[in-house]
């Protein structure tokens, strides 16, 4: 019975856990950063839990040329649905620090790496739709190009380079992710510890 | 006696020249120090450490450099028509060179000043005088753009302007034709000079906030020319000083007549005391006409307004408001140093520079040491003002600048030098030829009472030999010296647009920092912006047809128009949709008998056009603004009067096939 309760340590790394992703809600998750010659200053795309921001204008007026789709914030349902999941995610870390149980905490974990796996493999489907789905009436037509950026990391796309990376609430939503698999291993450390003085 | 003056003087001028330069001037090949080129080499990609602004003279423009690279960055249209821009052409900037005389498309543009806060410039604005139609523009450092101009009543020749105050209370305009006055006849004989010419300087009020000019009070003055002027500063602050010549009040053969007294003026003016009049409500209203021009960076419109009243006082009414200070040989420049304290007047014609001190005039003042008056206005007596002359510094001194370690640097147009020269004790420290009869230099910041010290560059007014030849018609020059050592070093030479006079310097941060990139299509509030391409359209009203086009990149909005006929007045509303830096689209149509319109992202330019012959006429954006450049284009059909061809617009729908595209974006 003892056993399964959470020690102090891994309850406020939880309480933590809650704070970054309600912080996570009002920051941008990932950014997509684009460099060309005749943009020294750069152009970046922003991705909200619950907008498209940045150059996003500037953007789709380059992106005409090749037949991109305008890229607009309300044609994602996951700007709509991401605020509330951040959100459940927040409630259900309170929720864990309240009730101090570790197979609450286990299910957690599980949830977010699940929640994060298919997040990611939509932001691809996405860039990859975007990436392909090309007006066929394009001015410009490069045969067998296609403009996907990459998911993580650097590809040259034509005159530009772009560059995709975790924006500060990615990076929270990674340290949660740490956060709470520290939270879980540390009562598993102890005990192993606790075996080897026995 | 008077014909033979002048040979007698350049006689003495070279005997001058070769006694006090000991030798011709040196050659460029030796002149220049062997760091001077990685001085002024700016590598690619790297900025310029300051803005150097320069008067275009008879050009009217106002040109932008980069030093010390001597880079030419920008040429602003003031009292000139450009129509790479279409300022003057298009319906937006028309009214900014309307005056009481109409639409006047040129002036001669001489002097700049940048505002100032508490003496030292603050890169918000600069000031520019309109010689011959006297005018005063103010440009928005913000947009590098001709913001005001404003029309000065009774005067004729706007030559000391655009100087202002240590906190831009106001910039000053001064007559350099006398004449008779606007309200009274003008139908008067031109040797009644004496009795009914007269000369005037304005005090124009500069909005803090805003910078809108307006015409606080003048002062009638005299009838002499007044030449050139500077604020008190510091413990001067208060005053203004003017140079005059012609106080022999010659209306003819002025070379001759007007150099005939030994010493002309400088005109000290006690504006505070003046200030104090005027609340007293003391001067006299006149009804005169002067038009005031303001451009709208919201509705990207300007607006001509033409005033009708001027408050005049007459200065030997209030004896203690001017005083007039002898000055020897016809002075041009009239600069203050940067403590406020001492007054440079230049003699033309003199072989010495007299430095007042401002001391010495108030206690001149004060202990009424005066020698007569000059048409009733108390003359100080010479030595009671002065503080020491500058002996033998060359020929010909024409304007002096100051670096901020007690030195003053004088150009000598006759002996072709610049001059360098201590305040306190008026010795000459270090002179340096100049290519060729230099007029005007500028230190940064050298009028003001912080000046940047590192640079001077002279302008000249004789180019000959300097560059290559370009037919009779020669550029002016200008040479960048380093005057950060005890001797001023040559850094370079390059050529100058119009005739340079008076210029500007500025650090560079104070001026980019502000720039603005784009407008803001949100805050469009021009009455004929299409906001989006879903607004694009041709309305009909009698015999007016108003065209409201987009441009973005790369088509034009409506691109085919039809019904429209000989006889119509065409009024094209470019609206350009882009919102990112350095996009501008131009707009150009056949046979207009007009200029181009260059739009800015987010602004709104209006071009008219009168089509005289039924034909199809092409169209198309003139900046080359994308890959797509070349595609940017539309026609208009203009069919005979009368005609019943039904009024049509569209983009994007071809004959053979309905190609709808997908990239009307912006809307």
């Amino acid at each position: 019975m003892k056993n399964n309760n959470l020690s102090t340590f891994s309850r406020i790394l939880i309480l933590l856990s809650g704070v970054f992703l309600i912080i996570v809600l009002f920051v941008p998750l990932w950014q997509i950063e684009l460099a060309a010659p005749q943009y020294p200053e750069g152009l970046v795309l922003k991705m909200y839990p619950h907008k498209i921001g940045g150059n996003v204008d500037v953007i789709n007026g380059l992106n005409h040329y090749i037949g991109m789709k305008t890229l607009r914030t309300e044609d994602f349902i996951e700007f709509t649905v991401l605020p509330y999941i951040v959100g459940f995610f927040a409630l259900l870390c309170f929720l864990v620090f309240f009730l101090k149980k570790k197979k609450w905490l286990t299910g957690l974990f599980a949830l977010f790496v699940i929640f994060g796996i298919i997040a990611m493999i939509d932001f691809w489907r996405w860039e990859y739709a975007y990436g392909h789905d090309l007006n066929p009436e394009a001015p410009i037509q490069v045969p067998g190009m296609a403009y996907q950026p990459p998911l993580i990391g650097y590809k040259q796309l034509l005159n530009f380079g772009a560059y995709s990376v975790p924006d500060i609430g990615g990076w929270l939503f990674i340290l949660v992710g740490l956060l709470l698999l520290i939270a879980l291993l540390i009562p598993w450390y102890k005990k192993r510890k606790l075996n080897r003085i026995k | 006696m008077k014909k033979i003056l002048f040979p007698a003087l350049s006689i003495i001028a070279a005997t001058l020249l070769f006694s006090i330069t000991g030798c011709k001037p040196k050659d460029a090949a030796s002149a220049t120090q062997g760091d001077a080129a990685s001085r002024v080499y700016v590598p690619p990609g790297k900025y310029d450490e300051l803005y150097n602004f320069v008067s275009g003279g008879f050009s009217g423009q106002v040109s932008v450099y980069g030093i010390p690279s001597g880079r030419l960055l920008r040429v602003i249209p003031v009292f000139s028509t450009d129509p790479e821009s279409g300022w003057g052409f298009s319906e937006n900037t028309k009214p900014m060179l309307n005056t009481s005389h109409g639409m006047i498309p040129w002036d001669d543009q001489h002097h700049l000043e940048l505002s100032q806060t508490n003496g030292e410039v603050d890169g918000r604005w600069l000031f520019a005088n309109g010689n011959n139609t006297p005018r005063v523009a103010r440009i928005d450092l913000k947009t590098f753009r001709t913001a005001e101009i404003l029309e000065i009543p009774n005067s004729a020749g706007n030559h000391s302007s655009p100087f202002i105050t240590q906190n831009t209370e106001y910039v000053v305009a001064g007559t350099r034709f006398s004449v008779p006055m606007d309200n009274q006849n003008q139908d008067v004989p031109i040797d009644t000079y004496k009795k009914n010419f007269k000369g005037t300087v304005s005090f124009i009020s500069v909005d803090p906030q805003s910078g809108n000019m307006k015409i606080a009070f003048q002062l009638l003055l005299p009838g002499v020319d007044f030449d050139l002027s500077h604020a008190g500063k510091g413990p001067s602050h208060g005053w203004f000083f003017f140079s005059c010549y012609n106080s022999e009040q010659a209306h003819t053969l002025l070379e001759v007549n007007a150099s005939q007294r030994d010493k002309d003026f400088i005109m000290a003016v006690n504006w505070k005391k003046a200030e104090e009049y005027i609340k007293q409500g003391k001067g006299q209203k006149q009804t005169v006409k002067y038009a005031h021009n303001v451009y709208d960076d919201s509705t990207h419109q300007a607006t001509s307004t033409m005033e009708t009243q001027t408050l005049v006082l007459d200065a030997k009414d209030f004896p203690d408001i001017v005083y007039m200070i002898p000055c020897p040989k016809s002075p041009h420049g009239c600069d203050v140093d940067p403590t406020g304290e001492y007054i440079v007047g230049s003699g033309k014609l003199a072989a010495l520079i007299p430095v007042f001190s401002f001391t010495k005039l108030q206690k001149a003042i004060t202990d009424k040491n005066f020698d007569g008056d000059y048409d009733g206005l108390p003359v100080i007596k010479y030595e009671a003002a002065l503080h020491g002359e500058v002996k033998k510094p060359g020929l010909g001194p024409l304007h002096t600048e100051f670096d901020g370690k007690g030195n003053g640097y004088t150009t000598m147009f006759i002996s072709s030098e610049v001059v360098k020269w201590n305040i306190k004790d008026l010795k000459v420290i270090d002179r340096h030829p100049t290519y060729y009869s230099p007029g005007h230099l500028m230190i940064p910041g050298g009028d003001s009472k912080k000046p940047y010290g590192k640079y001077l560059i002279a302008y000249n007014k004789i180019t000959k030999d300097r560059y290559l030849p370009t037919g009779p018609e020669l550029s002016q020059s200008a040479q960048l010296f380093d005057i950060s050592g005890e001797k001023m070093k040559l850094l370079s030479d390059y050529p100058s647009i119009g005739e340079p006079h008076y210029a500007q310097a500025i650090p560079a941060e104070m001026v980019a920092k502000n720039s603005v990139k784009i407008f803001d299509i949100t805050k469009n509030k021009n009455p004929f912006v299409a906001m989006g391409e879903k607004n694009s359209k041709v309305v009909r009203n009698g015999n007016r047809v108003d065209v409201y086009m987009t441009m973005i990149r790369s088509h034009l909005s409506p691109d085919n128009i039809e019904g429209v006929r000989v006889g119509d007045e065409v009024y094209f509303h470019l609206t350009n949709l882009e919102q990112d830096w350095d996009v501008p689209h131009g707009f150009a149509i056949k046979g207009a008998n007009n200029a181009e319109l260059l739009v800015m992202p987010g602004e709104t330019q209006t071009l008219k056009w009168t089509p005289t012959e039924s034909l199809i006429y092409p169209f198309y954006c003139t900046d080359f603004c994308s890959a797509l450049h070349q595609e940017m284009q539309g026609y208009i059909r203009i069919s005979p009067k009368g005609s019943n061809v039904p009024l049509s617009f569209s983009l994007g729908k071809n004959s053979d096939a309905t190609v709808a595209p997908d990239n009307a974006k912006i809307d």
